[in-house]
């Protein structure tokens, strides 16, 4: 067992309680979020600007042959929508430049 | 009980996929010196897959725990909209049971119970059944995944340490929405990429996250909206 830490116990505890805040209060505040107009189409392309910008600054960080890879995966999703597969695409490819090019 | 047990058996097709990239989390977790219990217990208590692995990623001792909780709170921001969406799931029901819930409501079984909303079968019992059926794949897929890391001796010979860039590429092309998505996605990857050059710490997410949407927030609506908003 590793040693107690409390910062374990605060960032769990953090993200668990902002986690459920986030879904419980979007039940609660249905009503009251807009459904049309900026607000909301800054709401709806919110989730896929920040897992792009989570992801972007990686892939431009594991060079060419990262990129090559991310792009693999990318299309491999838009083709099959299955996450797993096209994960396994990616790493695939890291993997074979690894032992073969690197 | 009839309801449970159906939202359980529609969600075992995206379980699968669910513990299948469970088992990745736990395989990094272990690389980190995570124990089994402190991940279990994030499973249980944070509940989701994107969030999980951001805090996995940024497990580095001393941990930054505010930057974690604000990463954590801008990647799950979109609970908020899940969350808004199940109304009609929740209608009527007492404020105990939408605050019980809530909690097992995950992606994968808010977009089954989504589907079954529109065929008219969708009710609390069916969202929790799902919930089960999801948070017990991720349970067993991180607990799995976790038993192996322990043994793998060199993560970057199996490009594990690709795998995160891997499944988020993956997440985020299965968010496109089409052709509206184009010049926000341009502009949330150019500040990212830009932001985590300039700035330390992880702001890059939320800077790209938010200048992204806001190029979706001011451009000009799309026709259909516009009809909706007339109405």
């Amino acid at each position: 067992m590793q040693p107690f830490d409390y910062r374990i116990v605060a960032a769990i505890a953090g993200a668990a309680l902002v986690t459920y805040g986030l879904r419980v209060g979007g039940l609660l505040l249905s009503e009251k979020l807009p459904k049309t107009g900026a607000f909301r189409r800054f709401m709806d392309a919110l989730p896929g600007t920040i897992l792009l910008s989570l992801v972007a600054p990686g892939i431009v960080a594991a060079g060419v042959w990262g990129t090559v890879a991310a792009v693999c995966t990318a299309i491999c999703t838009w083709r099959t929508r299955n996450v797993f597969l096209a994960m396994l695409v990616g790493m695939g490819i890291v993997l074979v430049e690894r032992h073969l090019v690197g | 009980m009839q309801q449970i047990r159906n939202g359980f058996i529609a969600n075992l097709p995206v379980a699968a996929s669910v513990g299948a990239y469970g088992s990745v989390l736990g395989v990094l977790a272990a690389q980190k010196g995570i124990g089994w219990l402190t991940l279990l217990i994030m499973n249980l208590t944070v509940f989701a897959g994107s969030a999980q692995f951001v805090m996995v990623d940024m497990w580095i001792a001393p941990l930054p725990v505010l930057e974690m909780t604000i990463a954590v709170l801008i990647i799950n921001l979109r609970y908020l909209l899940i969350g808004a969406s199940l109304q009609p799931v929740f209608s009527g029901a007492p404020l105990s049971h939408k605050f019980t819930f809530m909690h097992l409501v995950a992606d994968e079984n808010w977009a089954v119970t989504m589907a079954a909303l529109r065929n008219g079968g969708a009710t609390i019992g069916f969202l929790f059944g799902g919930g089960l059926c999801v948070i017990s794949a991720w349970c067993f897929g991180t607990m799995f995944g976790h038993r192996i890391g322990a043994l793998v001796q060199n993560p970057e010979a199996l490009a594990l340490d690709f795998a995160f860039i891997a499944v988020f590429t993956a997440l985020t092309v299965s968010l496109w929405r089409g052709r509206e998505d184009l010049l926000p996605w341009i502009g949330a990857a150019v500040i990212a990429v830009a932001a985590e050059k300039l700035i330390p710490g992880k702001w890059y997410i939320l800077l790209g996250g938010l200048g992204g949407a806001l190029i979706a927030a001011v451009r000009r609506p799309v026709k259909k909206e516009e009809q909706d908003a007339a109405v």
